[in-house]
């Protein structure tokens, strides 16, 4: 039973950051490239639209969610699974969202990376 | 991609890692929290290491949300993931933790995914045409990669 609610928090950890991250990083091209809309306008006015931004909003609440369900997770299973699976499995599903939600292009380079880093990072903490 | 975009992808795996560290060590003097001392929780802030660590953190978030103003995402998260490296690092040369043969092999294949990814270019371009259609009108960007 302990071990369902620990892989339940590790689900929903890595469903929330990938949904944040993708909301994040969705804010962050409609606003456009920061350093010449601070030339342009000001840093004030940038860090404005940026907070302003329902998408950011959004990314930041899910980012939140993310957070405290890993305080969950942490305090329902051991932090040598928790941590580890949760981030390595956030690069792979954070590669197929921007792929769907982003419409980024991910050729081979791209996953193999995702790939490559996600087993990098469970070895790490092995 | 110029040297201020590097620098600043720089900046998100380094105020990261130093971030987290800092925070996980100045936690460890503040000694474990529990629900029922809310108060403790809001005087951890206070500790020198874990307000650092927050700065740095704050630090991470904003050269975090730059790089994504111009590059994709499936560039940006496995070419900050130096950050985990650079954690490893910490704890082998700073903290004086065993780093195992197995961890090593961690690193490398984070360094090898790094490196192929930041061969890459670091933006999609939409074509205005085939993006109009669809729900994100505004990532149809006609930007130019500097």
């Amino acid at each position: 039973m302990k071990h369902l609610y620990t892989w339940s928090a590790i689900a929903v950890i890595v469903l929330a950051s990938t949904a944040g991250d993708v909301l994040l990083s969705r804010a962050m091209k409609q606003i456009g490239d920061v350093g010449e809309l601070r030339r342009r306008s000001g840093l004030l006015s940038v860090v404005g639209s940026i907070l302003r931004h329902p998408s950011f909003l959004l990314g930041v609440l899910a980012m939140t969610v993310a957070f405290y369900s890993l305080l969950f997770g942490l305090s329902w299973g051991d932090v040598s699974l928790v941590a580890p699976a949760s981030a390595s499995l956030t690069f792979v599903a954070s590669a197929i969202a921007a792929k769907f939600f982003l419409h980024e292009r991910v050729d081979h380079r791209r996953w193999l990376a995702a790939v490559l880093v996600a087993a990098g990072v469970l070895l790490l903490a092995a | 991609m110029t040297v201020r975009k590097y620098l600043v992808l720089a900046g998100v795996t380094i105020f990261a890692a130093m971030g987290d560290s800092l925070l996980a060590y100045g936690m460890r003097q503040v000694g474990s929290l529990s629900w029922h001392h809310l108060p403790e929780v809001i005087l951890a802030v206070f500790n020198p290491w874990v307000a650092l660590g927050v700065l740095l953190l704050l630090g991470f978030f904003a050269s975090y949300m730059t790089a994504l103003s111009w590059a994709d995402l499936t560039y940006v998260l496995p070419a900050t993931s130096l950050g985990y490296v650079l954690l490893a690092l910490i704890a082998r040369f700073w903290l004086h933790e065993d780093v195992t043969s197995s961890r090593w092999l961690g690193i490398l294949l984070i360094s090898a995914g790094v490196g192929f990814v930041t061969q890459g270019p670091a933006l999609t371009h939409h074509p205005p045409a085939s993006v109009s259609e669809e729900c994100l009108p505004a990532i149809a960007s006609t930007r130019a990669e500097p």
